[in-house]
């Protein structure tokens, strides 16, 4: 390790790999002064041996098990593939978020069939619900199975690593012409749940759709996001996990890092780069270039985190 | 935790599905109106009909869609290639939305 302390482009590659417990090839982000970077690819080996104390966890999302059309005829078999990939990393994750839209059509036999692929990673998974988790007539499929010790929709927080862990709902009571929506009762409760806690604490905030306006024309937003932001605005160290768009995006705002993972399903295509956001169709051979999970690491005493969003292939 | 049902989607069933369901069969076939949903979008998005006639819907994404007018009328969840009809018989403004995409929107108005 004390090797290469330096690699010249003055990020530290030593610190950089010691907020990594694993890696697979991917493409690293690491945050330094508030300006993400790029590292390029990784090296799955360089990595490994790269190993630091620290808490290192995943995010999983739009697995979308039941969705069979063109653009992926099998999301059940691609997100066998991700659980694959993360049974294989070196370091064993603490446990797993699933940032929604677990299910296609909110049907009993996806919710199970999802389960029995994902429970195979072995880890805890938190999960928070996409607008494709509550389809069913009576909306209970999602809440049977993971809605045990949560609030109103489904939101709740825990603790893990040093980290605050807060689980949003924003796909219910959408309001006609507008975005994603947390409400007053979430907001409330948000506001209760952040109270008293240290301002160094790190907070993690990880809900469905973008909690900030990614594209309004495609619904890619969250109406009252900025009220949730707000809450967190005076914390040192605030990360933003979302799914729903199928694609990478990270942006930074002072210490808040806000980031959408890739789906296991299918891609959509980049803001308004098609008539639509709906599922995109790629070669075959491109497909699992597209399709992925992420990594995000902490270590204690240190700001900065890791994301790495690892593809099924390439 | 609180009960989570349809309702909490904004929308209120009440009579509107009922008097669609007891409407008889028989009237204002001919002027039936069709809407499609493609690319997230209905098509045409505002449609001018005559009270009596029934507008069906039809999805023709790859990704589920609802027709929802608050208060007025809610579908089920449609799947590609599925689709649902309601029959107009007050006059009116009937201003309506995808309750899974709410930037989609649609205006039927009603003589």
């Amino acid at each position: 390790m004390s090797g290469h302390d330096h690699d010249g482009d003055g990020v530290s590659r030593r610190k950089v790999l010691e907020c990594m417990t694993w890696a697979g090839t991917g493409v690293l982000w690491t945050v330094t002064g508030g300006v993400p970077r790029s590292l390029g690819i990784i090296d799955s080996a360089q990595a490994a041996t790269a190993a630091a104390p620290g808490m290192s966890f995943l995010q999983i999302s739009d697995s979308h098990v039941g969705f069979d059309k063109p653009a992926n005829p099998n999301a059940l078999g691609t997100l066998e593939e991700a659980v694959g990939k993360i049974n294989a990393m070196p370091a064993k994750p603490s446990f797993m978020i699933h940032t929604g839209d677990i299910t296609h059509l909110s049907k009993a036999a996806e919710f199970d069939n999802a389960e029995r692929i994902i429970s195979q990673s072995k880890l805890d998974v938190h999960y928070v619900p996409g607008e494709h988790d509550f389809l069913d007539e009576e909306v209970k499929f999602y809440r049977e199975r993971y809605g045990r010790g949560t609030k109103g929709q489904g939101w709740y927080s825990f603790d893990a690593g040093g980290v605050h862990f807060i689980g949003l709902v924003n796909v219910v009571d959408l309001k006609a012409g507008g975005l994603g929506n947390l409400g007053a009762e979430q907001l409330a409760w948000l506001q209760d749940d952040l109270r008293g806690k240290s301002k160094s604490t790190p907070i993690v905030l990880f809900a469905h759709i973008p909690l900030w306006t990614v594209y309004p024309e495609w619904g890619w937003g969250t109406e009252d996001g900025g009220r949730a932001l707000e809450q967190v605005k005076g914390f040192g160290s605030v990360t933003v996990l979302n799914g729903h768009i199928h694609q990478v995006m990270q942006k930074v705002e002072g210490n808040v890092t806000f980031h959408t993972a890739r789906s296991t399903a299918f891609p959509q295509p980049a803001p308004g780069a098609a008539p639509s956001p709906g599922p995109m169709k790629v070669e075959d051979a491109k497909l699992r270039g597209m399709l992925g999970v992420a990594s995000i690491n902490f270590k204690q005493n240190e700001q900065r985190l890791a994301i790495i969003d690892t593809p099924l292939q390439g | 935790m609180k009960p989570l049902n349809r309702r909490d989607f904004g929308v209120d069933l009440g009579l509107a599905l009922a008097t669609a369901i007891l409407l008889p069969a028989t009237s204002a076939r001919a002027d039936d109106m069709e809407i499609h949903i493609d690319n997230f979008v209905f098509q045409p998005a505002e449609l001018k009909i005559k009270a009596g006639t029934t507008v069906t819907w039809t999805n023709r994404d790859d990704i589920p869609h609802t027709v929802v007018s608050a208060g007025k009328f809610r579908s089920k969840t449609l799947d590609t290639d599925d689709k649902f009809s309601f029959t107009f018989t007050n006059a009116g403004d009937y201003k309506y939305f995808c309750s899974l995409h709410p930037h989609m929107t649609g205006m039927i108005k009603v003589e």
